[in-house]
């Protein structure tokens, strides 16, 4: 039972990072791919109305792992207390970003808002990088399982790391680059014109780096957690995992010199779930590793709820969920296609 | 939560006559919920995860009962409203005028499920049924519905949906006085009033009968020291008065300049004026409420407005059937100025149950003092406090600067407000 809400969780945070992912991406370029009023409205249309549930994708990630695995939430979201702060104050301010610009014709207050996404989009993405980058590389657990991580101590992870050193900042930026080019993708598809063609040229411009970086990344996680590779080594079927993402990578660069849009962002997509579904492998069974050998890691077994909860929750969570994936299909077919600037409707 | 039904209603009267007008104000008001619903959702995503950041010792021990509620809403609820409410403001063009209403409608649902998921949650922290004890300590649900069904919760959630109604129609009132005050959008400020008049009669009664007092009468049956320390009830007595007001001197254990009628109390909780009800004194002074004043002073405020808010509304429902409501200035005016007051009522009501519960987190079963997160520095959370105080500064001067634009901008004109200039005229 452990297990199945393990993948339930990691189910709920590739589907954030997926979809959330676009619309942080489309932030983070918003201010140089779309630079006239209506070019920035575009980009609004084309993420105004499905930004807010892809958001509700981390609010139900977080509930779940509250409700599966409560020891793991207390404590890692009290050890990381201060990026998670942040992390909260970002999602307000790129939040009232997106949907308080179009309230006032003025161009002072259109670009302050402007400047609130897209900057809220690109410090989001870093910080959930490092986040990821954190779990990799293990916190400094305590024998009753907690931890506190200031912001910065030192910049080489050692046994007692901040929340930032050049293995966590490496996977910020890993992920800015990579939702970077997700968005791009999202907003060629979803586009017209000078908009269209400039998002095309990020996602072409990035994909190189995109591609060493995932190639550091992985070289420099086997570095800094080389036991991480212990499930690799005993079910090597996952090794299927370092291949899809570099077909997905291949995909992408072929998509995009061919300037097949949809398919670019399909394989942004795939590149994103084999990332987290590699790095969800190596973990397994842990949830949270300690950097201190000698105190244990957060497991799914020391950290799940009773097997009552665990038992009954699986099934109103299926229905729930599925019916919720539902809503999501009825949505993005009700929007789906390039979008306008008809006048008529609401906002942005 | 409260805005939601009454913009069905106005989008139900609009579907069944085919009229324009109602259309209209029934957009005018999904401008409002749409600036609302923003802040909403920015201002209540921190709290899903406060529980873990600031309470962790708390979530650990909880989590396999309070993560139901929260996770049950995000997957229930959330979902369902943000999927609708991106259909209905931005759907009106593509979809028929019957499933432009059902996704309004579906918005409205997923509100108030998502209240009922919160209201879970704490009427379990208020009144924890359902649960087991596993042997590390930790708690865990014992039953699926005996947790949904607690019958705090519900009581809990028909008085607070309740409140949230009254404010939804307060504020619809008031605007429709203000529009007809001052001789503009006429035909909108009358329809406002007429349908926030009716609403806030019937739930500004609902409030206080029954919901008010089945919560007042179940809280004196499960904690009696609560419910004593709201009413200022320091000795036990035979035959309790009702303080109506008056200044809790917790050190003297008395009110000063008490205004108080005879016998209601009992009267109140157990139906007859005989009755003896349990003063602070039956209890040992450790599991008194910590601040005794803020949670007396809460109660009473609450109170208080819910009687002015019925008093209010049955004269505005006697005005409208007399067919001079409209032309009644000073009854217009009052209406108007009433608008805050609902907000107060509720963040009193909400004082009321969370200082009330105090010193304990969980009802009986775990104190506040054991479940905030103890590897978190005074210091670290002195840093966020204020952080999200100044954050939620700037929210609050943004909702109302753009609350006020709409309302000077009017309803019944074109849904794009980029193409508009600023108006003063929305005739």
């Amino acid at each position: 039972m452990e297990t199945v809400w393990f993948l339930l969780v990691a189910f709920m945070l590739v589907g954030y990072v997926v979809l959330d992912g676009f619309d942080l991406g489309a932030g983070i370029a918003h201010l140089f791919v779309a630079r006239t009023n209506e070019e920035r409205r575009m980009v609004l249309r084309a993420i105004g109305p499905v930004w807010d549930g892809n958001e509700v994708w981390l609010l139900a990630a977080g509930g779940t792992l509250f409700y599966a695995f409560p020891l793991l939430y207390a404590s890692s979201f009290s050890g990381f207390y201060l990026p998670l702060n942040i992390v909260l104050w970002l999602l307000i301010v790129r939040g009232i970003g997106i949907e308080f610009r179009m309230h006032v014709d003025n161009g002072v207050w259109r670009d302050f808002f402007d400047g609130l996404f897209s900057i809220g989009s690109l410090l989001l993405t870093i910080f959930f990088g490092a986040a990821l980058g954190n779990v990799i590389r293990g916190v400094p657990l305590t024998p009753d399982h907690y931890f506190f991580e200031p912001l910065w101590t030192d910049f080489r992870p050692g046994a007692n790391p901040g929340v930032l050193d050049w293995y966590t900042f490496l996977a910020g930026i890993v992920a800015l680059v990579a939702l970077t080019v997700h968005g791009a993708n999202y907003l060629a598809a979803k586009t017209n014109g000078d908009l269209e063609r400039r998002s095309r040229a990020t996602a072409r411009g990035l994909w190189p780096l995109l591609a060493v970086l995932t190639v550091v990344s992985c070289v420099a996680t086997l570095f800094v957690r080389p036991p991480l590779t212990k499930n690799y080594t005993e079910h090597p079927i996952g090794f299927l995992i370092p291949v899809a993402i570099a077909a997905s990578l291949l995909v992408m660069f072929l998509s995009l010199r061919s300037g097949n849009d949809r398919r670019a962002f399909l394989s942004s997509c795939g590149y994103l779930v084999g990332m987290l579904g590699g790095a969800a492998y190596a973990l397994y069974p842990s949830l949270l590793p300690s950097s201190n050998p000698v105190f244990g890691d957060i497991t799914i077994y020391n950290a799940a709820a009773g097997s009552y909860s665990l038992k009954y929750g699986v099934i109103w969570w299926s229905i729930g969920m599925i019916i919720a994936i539902g809503y999501f299909v009825l949505v993005y077919r009700m929007f789906r296609g390039k979008v306008t600037l008809q006048t008529g409707e609401h906002g942005y | 939560m409260g805005l939601a039904p009454l913009i069905v209603v106005l989008k139900t009267i609009a579907l069944r006559n085919g009229n324009q007008t109602y259309n209209n104000a029934a957009r005018f008001w999904m401008k409002i919920f749409g600036i609302n619903f923003v802040l909403g959702v920015v201002t209540g995503i921190p709290m899903e995860f406060q529980f873990g950041t600031n309470w962790a010792r708390f979530s650990q021990m909880t989590g396999g009962v309070i993560g139901q509620g929260l996770v049950m809403e995000g997957v229930f609820s959330f979902f369902l409203e943000s999927a609708f409410l991106g259909l209905f403001l931005f759907g009106e063009k593509r979809l028929s005028q019957l499933a432009h209403w059902w996704s309004g409608f579906m918005v409205f649902v997923g509100s108030w499920l998502s209240g009922f998921f919160i209201i879970v949650t704490d009427a379990w922290m208020q009144h924890p049924v359902a649960f087991t004890r596993l042997p590390d300590g930790s708690y865990q649900v014992s039953s699926f519905l005996g947790l949904l069904l607690n019958p705090w919760a519900l009581i809990q959630y028909a008085h607070n949906m309740s409140g949230a109604v009254i404010t939804g129609s307060f504020v619809m009132a008031a605007i429709g006085a203000f529009y007809l005050l001052n001789e503009r959008s006429q035909e909108y400020g009358r329809i406002f009033l007429r349908v926030g008049v009716i609403a806030g009669f019937i739930f500004s009664a609902l409030q206080i009968f029954p919901t008010g007092d089945l919560h007042g009468r179940y809280m004196a049956k499960h904690q009696p020291i609560t419910t004593a320390a709201m009413e200022g009830l320091f000795r036990t007595e035979q035959g309790a008065p009702i303080v109506l007001l008056g200044q809790p001197d917790v050190e003297h254990q008395r009110i000063d300049n008490p205004i108080a009628v005879n016998k209601v109390l009992s009267f109140l909780i157990y139906g007859t004026t005989e009755a003896q009800v349990q003063g602070l004194n039956a209890f040992p002074k450790e599991d008194w409420p910590t601040n005794i004043p803020l949670l007396f002073f809460s109660y009473h405020i609450m109170a208080g407005l819910g009687t002015i808010f019925i008093a209010v509304m049955t004269l505005g429902v006697l005005f409208l059937w007399r067919n001079r409501l409209f032309t009644t200035r000073w009854l217009l005016w009052v209406i108007m100025l009433c608008l805050p007051f609902p907000y107060i009522a509720n963040t009193a009501g909400w004082l009321t149950a969370e200082v009330g519960r105090q010193p304990w987190l969980v009802y009986g079963l775990m104190r506040t003092t054991v479940g905030f997160s103890s590897n978190v520095s005074a210091g670290n959370g002195m840093f966020t406090l204020l952080g999200f105080m100044g954050l939620y500064a700037l929210l609050a001067i943004f909702f109302l600067f753009l609350v006020h634009r709409e309302i000077e901008h009017g309803p019944g004109t074109q849904p794009n407000v980029e193409a508009q200039p600023i108006t003063l005229a929305g005739d």
